[in-house]
């Protein structure tokens, strides 16, 4: 892998006295996907602003293939879909396009682009009249038809269903394989966890977490017990090591560093316990953790 | 199983920027079209109040130099091509920058004149439909006969004429929202067509509206209007061809200024 498709450097970005970005340095390269991850107004998507040209940094630089973005040769090799489009609303999906599709050297043929982003039997239905989820399928037609080698989705899978969902994660993991390079911003940290070959956690501006997923993941060490007990989870949660408990019905479910002991402690008390369940912590208690923390520590 | 693509990289496809301005403004005149409250105003508003106010209330009593119905096919025309310009611009430009449209394409690699010269494009077609429409009725119902060469220059002048309001309408659509600018553009169109003399002669009006007449574009554009048919005009052409010129480009100096600071 020779050069990144897209860097930040060292990129400091206010709104007034809002510091959206503060000191970030990020990277996406070809055939790999970046998830960009935080809550909102963690500054997501002024990255993919400043990536796009939309915005200029205070400080620090960002570059696309190795040049300034925002020029007319870096555009046709990104394809870009934000999370409000504004697409006119009285023209038809077959038109939008076509128009779209005039813009890059070498689009994918119309075809394709109807596989692709699913969009058979809307291509003479006018934008305006679609559902949410048939209008996000159409701007991430948009987004891909131009064959980028770059691709920024923010938000993507909003308002889909679970299958749109699903056929959206193959054609993004397709074009992964063929080496696109893509940045993504998400909500749902399932879809970071299915997709991402690189995880950044961004929070006030700051990016408090990098890596891999599993890397990410690591960063906490906690785990998930569940079981159907008849104990009080009042008292298990006093436990020394336990974190939280809580009742879900006839389970409770534990919160904890050291499963190990606390499933000791668990069998030793309620002989009747069924059902017992260890999981490590996923991406998504990571991430609450990890925010979490920061948070804490800059108030 | 998934390939990405059935058919394989293009080598050299003809990348051409004119297929680009060419669909945009396809697409421009689409969007009015489908648009009723743009395109049923536009087209049937002049046409009517001509109707009505130019033919039917004044049939036959000519007076002086003036003949009712070639001036005001004049008046009712330059009415009818500042709309195009006002709406077609000012609201879509407004709505286009709300909802993010106009950020969107400064991502995109869409030519970046080719926006503004299809809405160009189609105000100025527009002003051809309404000029053609207010000649029909003229030539059929009032009688009206002109030498080829007039009718000619009555129509560059509309046509052209379209271009002033064109960039108060950028301006306005650079400044408010889509919902506050039908209202906004529907405040300088009609007060201004009054006060320029469009619907009721000028020589009708109080002495400090006539007097105050020459700030609006719409009132030079009328009386080019009006030589052009050989109605009674005040004032030099040249004056009122450079007031219009100053009108467009100050407006659109200050609309650039605006759009370019717009994210």
């Amino acid at each position: 892998m020779s050069e990144p498709a897209a860097e930040l450097v060292d990129v400091c970005k206010r709104y007034g006295a809002v510091a959206a970005l503060d000191r970030v340095d990020l990277s996406a390269r070809r055939g790999e996907l970046l998830a960009l991850l935080g809550p909102n107004g963690a500054g997501k998507s002024t990255a993919i602003a400043l990536w796009l040209g939309l915005a200029r940094p205070d400080s620090g630089e960002a570059r696309l293939f190795g040049t300034a973005p925002g020029t007319m040769s870096a555009r046709r090799r990104v394809g870009v879909m934000l999370q409000s489009a504004g697409i006119p609303e009285t023209l038809k999906v077959a038109e939008l396009l076509a128009q779209t599709r005039a813009a890059y050297p070498a689009p994918y043929p119309t075809d394709d682009c109807v596989r692709l982003a699913g969009l058979d039997g809307l291509m003479d239905r006018r934008y305006g009249r679609l559902s949410g989820g048939q209008q996000r399928r159409v701007q991430f037609a948009l987004a891909i038809c131009g064959r980028p080698q770059l691709l920024f989705l923010d938000e993507p899978t909003v308002g889909l269903d679970v299958d749109a969902r699903t056929a959206l994660w193959q054609t993004i993991r397709a074009l992964v394989a063929e080496g696109c390079a893509v940045v993504l911003t998400t909500h749902y940290l399932e879809e970071a966890e299915a997709l991402a070959d690189r995880v950044a956690v961004l929070a006030h501006g700051h990016l408090v977490a990098a890596g891999s997923v599993v890397e990410v993941r690591a960063r906490v060490a906690q785990k998930r017990i569940r079981c159907i007990s008849a104990l009080d989870a009042d008292l298990v949660g006093a436990w020394p090591e336990v974190r939280s408990a809580c009742r879900d019905g006839e389970r409770i479910e534990i919160v904890t560093d050291a499963a190990e002991a606390v499933v000791r402690q668990l069998l030793f008390e309620d002989g009747a316990l069924s059902e017992l369940e260890v999981r490590r912590a996923g991406l998504a208690e990571a991430f609450v953790e990890i925010t979490r923390t920061v948070t804490a520590d800059t108030a | 199983m998934h390939g990405i693509a059935a058919t394989p990289y293009p080598a050299d496809r003809t990348f051409s920027a004119w297929r680009c301005y060419v669909l945009e403004a396809k697409h421009e005149f689409l969007r009015l079209l489908r648009t009723p409250m743009f395109c049923i105003p536009t087209l049937v508003f002049p046409a009517m109040f001509y109707l009505l106010f130019g033919v039917m209330l004044n049939r036959g009593n000519a007076a002086g130099a003036l003949t009712p119905a070639v001036y005001f096919l004049a008046s009712y025309g330059v009415f009818g091509v500042m709309a195009p310009g006002l709406f077609g611009f000012g609201v879509s430009v407004a709505l286009d920058r709300d909802q993010g449209w106009l950020t969107l394409r400064r991502a995109l690699p869409l030519p970046p004149g080719a926006y503004l010269v299809a809405k160009l494009a189609m105000a100025m077609l527009f002003a051809a439909l309404v000029f053609v429409l207010l000649a029909t009725i003229a030539v059929t119902v009032a009688g009206v006969r002109l030498p080829a060469p007039t009718w000619a220059l009555l129509f560059v002048v509309e046509v052209c004429g379209v271009l002033p309001f064109c960039a108060i309408g950028l301006f306005v659509g650079s400044v408010v929202g889509g919902q506050a600018a039908p209202a906004l553009i529907n405040l300088i169109y009609l007060p201004m067509s009054f006060l320029s003399g469009l619907w009721i002669p000028l020589l009708v009006l109080p002495a400090i509206l006539r007097d105050a007449a020459p700030l609006w574009p719409a009132y030079h554009l009328g009386q080019l209007a009006y030589a052009a048919v050989g109605q009674p005009a005040v004032g030099s052409v040249v004056v009122h061809v450079a007031a219009l010129a100053a009108v467009t480009l100050f407006f659109l100096a200050l609309a650039r200024r605006r759009l370019a600071r717009a994210a």
